[in-house]
């Protein structure tokens, strides 16, 4: 177990200096000087040269490739050009918020996609399959940044239940965290039913319940534990899709969390703040889905003794 | 029964593809079919609700809301057509070259794919967006890359399958070149996997243009796209909800669309995965 998750945390290592490299090359091969794009046209020739010295632009891109990735190891993403404060602690300020979004919005995805997924399941083409698949096809067409505009239209404008926006209490995350989890409580009960539909279909199922072992010993024994193994791997893969749904969120909802920061970044032309943004969003990613990995080896033995 | 009759016996996909053809005639005849100029401002009429002059209403300086969604119908087509295809074009050549050199090249090609898939959704496009500037171009070409590392490893996947299959091997061992057995064996069965991701893809890439020009670093106004319309919308949220709202329902119907044509497509040429996911 412990070789596998050594050996699992030394191939992310690649990833992430791949994942920089990438960044920061699309920036690269921007038309045009990035400085001036960066301080507008007006600015002044010594502005130009301090900013160009500060980005390091002068030298070859592996040379400042290189360089970035030393600084990122020490801790250091350089400094935001807009606010000229460390990127480090404009990250810390906004990856809290982002945290708490994300988290609740997996927390509500995960729950109500296993429930409607399961239910499904359980009693397929009956009414309530046919709503939770209807639904389903819905959630996961509705643009994410349409539906958080529509809610607050509803809870917080007609029903004044919610507040239109901003952060501080659990009422400001209700609408958020919903907006965020539809399209993956939506693509989480499909994934789930389809699961579940396969496993009761197996012959230990057949057999268990031959044996007279109760439906609900059924479902939680053996249908919920072996069909677990694909929910979870779509959970890791959904978290991606929270991290770029929640760029859209925070922007609805006026959330103070990175991916505003993001946005803010790319409309400011802060290329260095971008590239730390994205960075933390990759790591974010790439960890979870290490997790999800190593927790494989927890629901089957079988898989962590290979590794 | 064959697999376009399996297809027209699902309900739901033959709704998704009258829906898209509505779509695709709305875009071709959009000058005929939209009541008024989609950039006519009147600006005494701002934020008109919807009625018998504006039967959707108008924005906020007074465009017919109901005529730049007929016209946005081209612009959501038009950017998911062709970045369909560029992820296609790019994702078939790649996985074919991966699938079929193996060895170092296809690791480094792996390799690669794992980088790009490392993005969050949506967070590759942006940083490609961030760095080659707004615009309806530079949107369809970030919506394409974003899908190309998918279809790489689809195409690669298939091929590296089929190169072991008995027929693939027969057909080598008669001495068949190598862009023979792709044309004639390898490519007509890697299609039709392709042919549903792409459907499933149109609806992505629906919604991401939709994303990136909400966030107004996609398609750029006076150009009438759903999700800047969406955008502008917000503003007036609160005291003009319509202009919000009726756009996104384009977006949703658009979307839902083609989500149920490939959902219907899968199924019918492939009948085992009837019903799952």
């Amino acid at each position: 177990m412990l070789t596998f998750v050594v050996r699992r945390l030394l191939l992310a290592v690649p990833v992430l200096l791949g994942v920089v490299f990438v960044v920061m090359l699309t920036v690269d091969l921007l038309p045009g000087d990035a400085v001036t794009l960066m301080l507008g046209e007006h600015a002044t020739k010594d502005a130009v040269a301090k900013l160009r010295d500060h980005l390091g632009l002068d030298k070859p891109f592996l040379v400042r490739y290189l360089e970035y990735v030393g600084r990122v190891a020490r801790g250091d993403l350089g400094r935001s050009i807009q606010q000229n404060r460390p990127v480090v602690s404009e990250l810390a300020d906004t990856w809290p918020a982002t945290l708490q979004l994300t988290v609740a919005a997996l927390v509500l995805a995960a729950g109500a996609g296993i429930l409607a997924g399961v239910a499904s399941a359980v009693w397929p083409n009956s009414v309530f399959d046919a709503l939770a698949r209807l639904g389903s096809l819905f959630g996961l067409s509705m643009p994410i940044f349409w539906t958080g505009l529509v809610l607050i239209v509803v809870f917080s404008l007609w029903l004044n239940w919610l507040p239109v926006g901003g952060a501080g209490s659990l009422a400001h995350l209700i609408l958020p965290a919903v907006t965020l989890a539809l399209p993956s409580v939506a693509m989480i009960s499909r994934m789930t039913r389809a699961a579940v539909l396969d496993v009761l279909r197996e012959d230990y199922v057949r057999t268990a319940r031959a044996k007279g072992v109760g439906e609900l010993w059924v479902l939680g024994r053996h249908a919920l534990r072996n069909a677990f193994i694909p929910i979870l791997t779509l959970l890791g893969l959904q978290s991606g899709q929270l991290m770029g749904g929640a760029v859209l969120t925070e922007t609805v909802f006026a959330w103070p969390g990175l991916g505003r920061l993001m946005v803010k970044a790319i409309f400011a032309r802060d290329y260095i703040l971008l590239q730390g943004a994205v960075l933390v969003f990759a790591l974010a990613f790439v960890v979870i889905n290490l997790l999800v990995d190593l927790s494989y080896g927890l629901l089957d033995p079988r898989i962590g003794r290979q590794g | 029964m064959t697999a376009w009759k399996r297809f027209l016996h699902n309900r739901l996909a033959v709704v998704g593809l009258a829906l898209i053809l509505v779509l695709a005639l709305s875009a071709a005849l959009a000058p005929w079919l939209a009541p008024y100029d989609p950039t006519r401002q009147s600006l005494i009429e701002k934020r008109a609700t919807p009625g018998a002059k504006y039967w959707l209403g108008a924005d906020e300086f007074g465009r017919d809301i109901l005529s730049r969604v007929i016209y946005g119908s081209r612009v959501a087509l038009l950017v998911g057509v062709l970045s369909v295809l560029i992820a296609l074009a790019a994702g078939l050549v790649l996985g074919t070259i991966a699938g079929f050199a193996g060895g170092w090249l296809d690791a480094v090609m792996m390799r690669g794919i794992e980088i790009l898939l490392a993005f969050p959704y949506l967070l590759l496009a942006l940083a490609i967006v961030a760095a080659m500037g707004t615009g309806a171009l530079n949107t369809t070409i970030a919506v394409g890359v974003w899908g190309i590392p998918t279809v790489t490893r689809m195409v690669r996947g298939s091929v590296l399958a089929l190169r072991e299959t008995e027929y693939v091997g027969a057909a080598r061992a008669l001495g068949a070149a190598t862009p023979a057995l792709l044309r004639r064996h390898i490519l007509p069965n890697v299609i039709p996997g392709l042919v549903v991701y792409a459907t499933l893809f149109m609806a992505n890439a629906i919604l991401l243009e939709a994303a990136l020009s909400f966030l107004g670093l996609g398609v750029q106004p006076p150009t009438a796209s759903w999700g800047l319309m969406v955008s502008t919308g917000r503003d007036v949220l609160l005291v003009a909800p319509h202009v919000a709202t009726v756009p996104g329902l384009a977006i949703m119907v658009a979307v839902l669309a083609f989500n149920l044509v490939g959902d219907g497509l899968r199924d019918a040429l492939d009948p085992r995965m009837r019903g799952s996911v």
